[in-house]
């Protein structure tokens, strides 16, 4: 077991070297530099101007001096500063983690705590009135785009209610932080919960037709033991991936939503530093949203052991 | 009865004594803001999403008088400066200025910070700022020497009426010198009403109350908020339910503004015109467009009243390089637009024209000219290119739009990689000096197509130098005839754009004919 964690974290270390690699490239094969965009406010591109802030971001020097500049001080714990905000990068990512974290955590419980139980609601009831109706409500938020679902939502806010449930400052206590996140959360969680609820209802159809569950059954067990103690534990592997998946997504890339509700989480900062060509801020960032993929496919499969005593074993 | 009068005289007294006092201090402006400004430091940028932010925090010479709704040379007012006077022959133009004025770092402002300010906008002292896009308008200064801690001297090359508009535009705020550039970008220190608090990049700005502003009592507000918010329809929303107090100047397209104002009727509204135009491109220097008829034909080809309806449902205004009446004071009047070759009713008629020195240059039904229409990829660029597409195609031109990713839009243009573009651009002030000395001029940065004509760069500096309005009114009406013929950056419609307020803000006063000004609001009071 030991020695599975320490390959793994192995792997994570050539995984996020990978990582590193590719962005660095990615960002400077990518049309326009930083150097381009500044004048982009100014309408006009002054080339001696130009020439002086490339040799002051140090972007005419080799890239792989770049790169060793990079990796170094991100090894010493200095992300370097921004090129836009001109402000220590790590200044400018802290604060926004909180705000994705607290949004990303709740469209999560949100997801799971729909998704699971209506999946198995709908497994145990297949082929009823209530089956097709959970079917018909998952499908419809598949195909929904989060935009416009969001959109829906502020509108309906706005006309039932006359508020806007919009971020427009810190949240003062935990009470009002549910509060701001809790509908944009539900508005990304809902496409999630329509996931995990079909891959829960599939895998859960599946395991209840196993020898094991009729054994159970026979045993003279009650339908909700045999359902969520012998069904569920082992239908759930699937989804366990899946809310892997969900998270590492959820991180990066909820874009759309906080547009939508306006929210400076993290998302949306990469998006607007990538535009830029905010060369520390994008670099910082991806390597950041790699980190939490990474540790949280290990976590997954560390999960997996834990649920089934046979990867355990093999382990 | 008589008895009655000495009380009304008192009711009445009281009355007005009640509303001259009426303005209540305190609260918060929280006003939107439509993106991420690129930096804190109005010198260094060329955007109103730096400008209207910022403006609060500084103060200029002189400005555009708050309370007219137009910005004219002749409403300009004192701030910093008390007074000012020209002498030896309009050459010398010395400016006293107010005594007892502190940085917000409480440091003295004194005339070595106008001086300072100036030697970098006119590049005698280079690389404090990583940027200076305003650089041609101060072309005439020869130097600015100072007199005392209160007096400062701008002794120029030539007169130039004008150079008071620039001035008192909000792009001209007086720089501390002791604060470097850098911090200028990230925590700016002005003299003005607000003081800097924070800038939350992608999130918000906040200004809070200078406690010691030189205008006694003033400002009234504790502070202004700006938010960020880059999705319009949240925008719209958020403005509707009364979140905000105000919203960005002229973010407002007249559809958007319709739909707002049906949504909350009690807002107050104003459509400006935001002194952007969108302008046809060609690059001269690439056959075949170095071919002048070519050039012409295109010209004729475009049907402005088209671009106005499809854009904006007829309130874009057509125009030349200057800003069209009724807001605009140097624009073409009806009449004499209908003189300029492509401006008149009649488009057909032109097409017509432009169709004949096609044929004569050997294209036709059966030759097409093909090439592509470059423009930015965001969509004011996008939805003109593609109606310029449509129009050339009644001249035998067969275009294909060429999305290029706004990052490198300005790059592309400063290298001529392009061969027909559209671009939409706005100057700082309606003046014909900014206009043409920033465009127009042989050589200058944001002269994108690279016209140069030398015989019309004189007539440039001859209407500069022109003290009486209507003699120079008219000379700059022939000089801008000339550069819309000459095809030097067509200009194809003149924007305008909305902005909305509740009626809870008082003293809200928007110029009708700038977006860049008027943005100090040091009376803007709230209902508490």
């Amino acid at each position: 077991m030991f020695q599975y964690i320490l390959r793994r974290l192995g792997l994570m270390v050539l995984t996020l070297f990978g990582v590193s690699v590719a962005i660095f490239v990615l960002l400077r094969i990518v049309p326009g530099n930083i150097a381009d965009i500044l004048f982009d406010s100014a309408g006009m591109v002054d080339p001696v101007e130009k020439q002086q802030i490339v040799k002051d971001l140090g972007l005419d020097l080799p890239l792989v001096t770049q790169y060793a500049h990079w990796i170094g001080g991100l090894a010493r714990g200095d992300l370097g500063y921004s090129y836009v905000s001109e402000k220590p990068v790590l200044d400018e990512i802290l604060p926004r983690i909180p705000i994705t974290a607290r949004l990303a955590g709740l469209a999560l419980l949100f997801a799971v705590c729909a998704g699971v139980p209506f999946g198995v609601i709908s497994a145990v009831r297949q082929n009823t009135g209530l089956d097709y109706l959970l079917r018909l409500i998952s499908l419809a938020a598949l195909s929904m785009p989060s935009f416009w679902l969001g959109l829906l939502v502020l509108m309906a806010f706005v006309n039932w209610f006359g508020i806007l449930p919009i971020y427009d400052k810190a949240p003062p206590t935990w009470g009002a932080a549910i509060l701001m996140y809790g509908v944009p959360a539900a508005t990304v969680g809902f496409r999630s919960s329509a996931l995990i609820m079909r891959l829960t209802r599939s895998s859960m159809l599946e395991v209840l037709r196993q020898d094991y569950v009729r054994t159970a059954r026979s045993k003279g067990l009650s339908e909700p033991a045999v359902t969520f103690i012998h069904a569920l534990r082992n239908a759930v592997l699937p989804v366990i991936t899946t809310i892997g998946i969900e998270t590492a997504f959820l991180f990066g890339g909820l874009i759309v939503t906080e547009t939508v509700f306006n929210i400076p989480g993290v998302a949306r900062f990469l998006v607007e530093a990538i535009r830029w060509r905010d060369y520390p801020m994008v670099q910082n960032l991806v390597m950041f949203i790699a980190v939490i993929v990474v540790l949280v496919n290990l976590i997954v499969d560390l999960a997996y052991m834990f649920v089934d005593p046979r990867i355990r074993l093999r382990a | 009865m008589h008895a009655s009068r000495p009380w009304l005289a008192l009711v009445c007294l009281l009355a007005s004594i009640a509303t001259a006092n009426a303005q209540t201090k305190g609260g918060t402006l929280r006003v939107t803001h439509r993106d991420n400004p690129p930096s804190a430091s109005i010198l260094e940028e060329a955007t109103i999403s730096t400008d209207m932010p910022f403006m609060a925090v500084f103060n200029n010479l002189v400005v555009f008088d708050p309370a007219s709704d137009l910005n004219r040379l002749d409403r300009v007012v004192p701030e910093l400066a008390t007074s000012w006077a020209l002498s030896d022959n309009d050459r010398t133009l010395t400016f006293q200025l107010r005594d007892g004025v502190t940085w917000h770092d409480g440091k003295p402002f004194t005339s070595a910070d106008v001086k300072c300010t100036w030697d970098m906008l006119t590049g005698k002292v280079a690389g404090k700022m990583r940027k200076n896009p305003r650089k041609t308008w101060w072309f005439n200064i020869k130097d600015v020497a100072t007199d005392g801690d209160n007096k400062v001297v701008f002794h120029l090359f030539d007169p130039q009426p004008s150079i008071m508009a620039m001035f008192a535009g909000g792009f001209s705020p007086v720089y501390p010198c002791h604060v470097p550039a850098n911090e200028m970008r990230t925590h700016p220190i002005g003299t003005g009403p607000f003081m800097f608090d924070s800038f939350k990049q992608n999130e918000s700005i906040r200004l809070v109350r200078n406690p010691h502003y030189w205008k006694p009592g003033l400002p009234y507000l504790d502070a202004i908020e700006y938010t960020i918010i880059a999705n319009r329809s949240t925008m719209i929303l958020a403005m509707a339910t009364g979140k905000f107090d105000l919203t960005f100047t002229a973010e407002l397209t007249p559809e958007l503004m319709k739909g707002l104002q049906e949504q909350a009727p009690s807002l107050q509204c104003i459509m400006q015109a935001t002194n952007t135009q969108g302008n046809l491109l060609v690059n001269r220097e690439r056959p075949p467009f170095d071919n002048e008829q070519i050039r012409k034909a295109m010209v004729l080809s475009i049907d402005r009243k088209a671009f106005s309806d499809i854009l904006s449902r007829g309130v874009y205004e057509i125009g030349g390089a200057n800003m069209a009446p009724p807001e605009g004071f140097w624009g073409w009047s009806k009449a004499y637009l209908e003189t300029v070759p492509g401006y008149g009713a009649d488009v057909e008629k032109s097409r017509e024209e432009g169709r004949r020195i096609m044929k004569s240059l050997g294209y036709g039904p059966d030759n097409l000219l093909q090439l592509k229409v470059t423009t930015r990829n965001i969509p004011d660029y996008r939805d003109a290119a593609v109606i310029l597409i449509d129009h050339l195609k009644s001249i035998y031109i067969q275009g294909e739009l060429d999305p290029v990713d706004t990052s490198v839009w300005y790059a592309r243009l400063a290298r001529k990689d392009y061969s027909v573009g559209m671009n939409v651009q706005g100057t700082g002030i309606d003046d014909p000096d900014v206009q043409f000395f920033e465009n127009y001029l042989c050589g200058s940065e944001r002269n994108y197509t690279s016209y140069c004509n030398a015989d019309l760069e004189k007539k440039f500096h001859e209407q500069s130098q022109m003290k009486d309005i209507d003699i120079r009114r008219k000379l700059v009406w022939d000089i801008d005839k000339q550069l819309q013929e000459d095809g030097a950056r067509p200009v194809v419609y003149q924007g305008k754009g909305g902005t909305c307020w509740w009626p809870r803000v008082h003293n809200i006063r928007i110029a009708r004919n700038t977006i860049y000004n008027h943005w100090r609001f040091e009376d803007v009071w709230l209902d508490q």
